[in-house]
């Protein structure tokens, strides 16, 4: 290990590591993000070292772990350099035979290549699948390519040249003025000027100064910050070592969800790296600048995301938001002008500064710069990580990206932007994806969550699932949000059950309405977007079970009944066998009924039955 | 009650400022599974803070738990794509297969079963977490299998803060 003191020492190593591993030579490497790990990328790492060692390659092919790739439902899926042969569902008998092909020269192994669902052809490399070749990844580049706990991947790829850059060229104002010529906004959802936030705490007169990395993602349905810390570690250390620079802070904090235990992990190896090699410290690079990294892991709080709330929770309080002014750029930790951004905000950073603020800006609208990551999920064929220019539509998210709608089902709603987000109704299809459109429609940016509805989802039990979160959620401060939330809770909860009344739909949107505008924090006032977004576009399906007691999609289970089909039920008893509550009634090769009284409408029978015989009503 | 030795231990070093009190309450939880009563009051008196401070900060954030947890700790995500999903459906056959009226632990302490919201592999909805692992692609048919996996198992090794 090598203390790095000047510019010319980072240089020097990165001449000396050469070129990145992938491009040199064999290389094999895994996936080993939190979703390939679920899927047994683990076995797949054990066995291919095994099948390396048996061939006798163990020192000529490299073989690493690397960040998520983003198509977590392929997954495990793995890259072989140098010519970037995708795989996509590996297992670990599939080691030796993927071993093979690179001693053999390098005949990939065709039944782990991806196959184009549309095309049904095989596809050889990474950026010709068509979920990645509709991208623009500049956050996520690296992810695929380096192995996170390793620091000299980092530089071999450029990481750090834009520290070494700010430190040795520009001055704390001339980065602040690059930030906001780039045009970056919040990528934690409030979307507020990044580079005018920095000068608020640029020009604090005070001595101690802090920044905060909020790494706390609690929205259901977003995880594109849990795989940037998983994947590339250092980008958002070094984010913050400029962000540091230029306002002049000399203490950062990283507040990660303890729901994240890798993340956590691959953060506390790349501080310490950083620390062991002058990038964090004093002194850092021989250049003055003296500045260190703390992990706090939560707590377990939805609340916590909002900046207030997160610093109440770093001091050591319960997470509860207080009103603004005096903001936290002027008076935040400990009372000291504290920065506070989205991982994603410090990680776009590094690229602002090697590759320029003009280059940044000239991607996306004209308000919303630069790329966004969302991340794609629910009823969708392609499930994962999409890093996409600002603008883009739904459409191309969802077609494109996303190859549209599983078995050929309608597409009724995305819910974009984590529980406070609204639902985009199918209609509005071509709507660019910005700031200001996804607000003007009842939604909002937020963290970058997606999650495609279809029709089989019903959009009053969407509302009321997020009324359920949000009620839980609400720290309790105030008294809008937690008696407010409460009753729309439980007023959408009784629609769902078939005892919904005329006046509560109006009741519904006054009292949203009430809640969104009294509230103290972020939370309670982006709160009601799903129950009054939903309102606004899906009436019908709300009308449906106020006054016919119908749930059109067949969810509400007070509303539906299972039933047997006498002449599809061919009686093999596989329903018999799932079912818990025993009200499938029936001999063996007979046609089966259903005992409604017993049924806990459950959908175990639904899941099992071969020849469909299964209908809700 | 919490092991005096370990209690002692744990109170001993480090904690320095109402900034380390939420760390040190996650040791604790780490290492007995829940947040003892008796911890709980030599935390207020070495912090020199109310009981009650002690006890807000406890029963605010959803990682302490005040009541034993059992040997294995199922988590079932409720994030929106796992709800969207089925994961509804996989809750209910884990309480029933567990005779749990709900979330809680079980008579013999063998598992605590747990609602989480998201645990950031929406990708393979629904999931539910046991321990350390994460499960992908469950359905309700699968679950009887998934707890017969670790009904036998040994106690996970204690995770090391």
């Amino acid at each position: 290990m090598t203390k790095l003191r000047s510019i010319q020492e980072l240089e020097a190593l990165r001449a000396a590591l050469g070129a990145d591993r992938g491009s040199a030579g064999s290389c094999l490497s895994v996936c080993c993000g939190s979703g390939c790990k679920a899927s047994g990328a683990d076995d797949v790492m054990k066995a291919c070292r095994e099948a390396l060692e048996r061939r006798g390659l163990a020192g000529k092919i490299d073989l690493k772990g690397t960040g998520c790739h983003g198509f977590c439902e392929k997954g495990p899926v793995m890259l072989v350099w140098p010519e970037g042969v995708f795989y996509n569902h590996v297992t670990a008998h599939d080691a030796a035979d993927i071993v093979a092909s690179l001693a053999d020269g390098h005949h990939p192994v065709e039944r782990l290549l991806y196959r184009d669902p549309a095309t049904g052809e095989r596809v050889l490399r990474e950026e010709d699948v068509p979920f990645y070749a509709r991208q623009h990844r500049v956050l996520f580049a690296q992810n695929g390519k380096i192995d996170p706990t390793s620091i000299a991947d980092y530089f071999q790829v450029g990481g750090y040249a834009a520290v070494a850059r700010v430190l040795s060229a520009t001055s704390p104002a001339e980065v602040v003025e690059s930030v906001k010529r780039s045009g970056l906004r919040g990528r934690g959802g409030a979307g507020f000027f990044t580079g005018r936030k920095w000068e608020v705490v640029q020009r604090q007169a005070a001595e101690t100064k802090y920044i905060i990395c909020n790494a706390d993602e609690g929205d259901p349905g977003a995880f594109m910050d849990r795989s940037l810390l998983e994947g590339n570690p250092h980008s958002v250390l070094e984010g913050m070592i400029i962000g540091a620079y230029a306002m002049g802070a000399s203490e950062g904090f990283i507040y990660v969800r303890a729901e994240y235990p890798l993340a956590v992990e691959r953060l506390r190896v790349a501080i310490a790296q950083a620390e062991e090699h002058g990038l964090l410290g004093d002194e850092i690079l021989g250049a003055g600048l003296n500045f260190s990294i703390r992990l706090v892991e939560g707590a377990g709080a939805f609340v916590c995301g909002e900046e207030t709330a997160l610093i109440a929770s770093i001091e050591g309080r319960v997470g509860e938001p207080r009103q603004r002014p005096p903001f936290p750029a002027e008076g935040g930790l400990w009372g000291k002008p504290t920065c506070i951004n989205n991982v994603k905000t410090w990680a776009s950073i590094p690229v602002i500064i090697n590759r320029g603020a003009d280059w940044y800006a000239s991607i996306g609208t004209e308000r919303s710069k630069g790329t966004m990551v969302f991340a794609l999920v629910g009823k969708i064929n392609n499930t994962g990580l999409v890093e996409v220019p600002m603008g883009i539509t739904l459409r191309e998210m969802i077609y494109g990206i996303g190859g549209g709608i599983p078995e050929g089902k309608q597409l009724k709603a995305v819910q974009i932007g984590g529980p406070s987000g609204g639902c985009i109704p199918a209609s509005l299809l071509d709507l660019p994806i910005d700031y200001e459109a996804l607000t003007e429609a009842g939604s909002m940016m937020g963290s970058g969550g997606m999650v495609v509805m279809d029709e089989d989802s019903c959009m009053v039990d969407v509302a009321r699932y997020f009324m359920e979160f949000l009620e839980e959620e609400s720290c309790g401060k105030c008294f809008s949000c937690r008696e407010g939330l409460r009753r729309l809770h439980e007023i959408v909860k009784r629609i769902t059950e078939g005892e919904g009344r005329e006046e509560d739909l109006d009741l519904l949107q006054e009292l949203g309405w009430m809640v969104r505008e009294t509230s103290l924090c972020g939370l309670g006032q982006t709160a009601p977007n799903p129950l009054l977004s939903t309102l606004r576009y899906f009436r019908d399906e709300y009308e449906a079970h106020v006054r016919e007691k119908r749930c059109p999609a067949k969810v509400c289970r007070k509303l539906i009944t299972y039933r047997i089909d006498p002449v599809l039920c061919n009686g093999c008893g596989a329903c018999v066998r799932v079912c818990s509550s025993t009200a499938i009634l029936g001999e063996k090769k007979e046609a089966h009924t259903i005992d409604d009284a017993r049924c806990t409408k459950c959908g175990s029978c639904l899941e099992v039955c071969q020849p469909k015989a299964v209908l809700v009503e | 009650m919490g092991d005096t030795a370990v209690v002692d231990g744990l109170l001993a070093s480090k904690w320095e400022g109402r900034d380390s009190l939420i760390p040190l309450l996650q040791e604790v939880q780490v290492r007995f599974h829940y947040l003892p009563e008796d911890v709980l009051r030599s935390i207020s008196r070495r912090f020199k803070l109310p009981l009650t401070q002690v006890y807000h900060v406890a029963t605010f954030y959803n990682c302490f738990s005040l009541e034993p947890v059992g040997k294995h700790m199922v988590q079932v995500c409720l994030g929106t794509a796992c709800h969207v999903r089925g994961a509804p459906r996989v809750l209910d056959r884990l309480l029933s297969e567990l005779k749990l009226a709900g979330p809680g632990t079980t008579r013999d302490y063998e598992f605590t079963v747990a609602t989480v919201r998201c645990v950031g592999c929406c990708a393979l909805a629904p999931v539910v977490r046991v321990d350390t692992n994460t499960h992908a692609h469950l359905s309700q048919a699968k679950v009887p299998g998934l707890l017969n996996r670790y009904r036998s198992a040994p106690e996970p090794a204690p995770v090391v803060a």
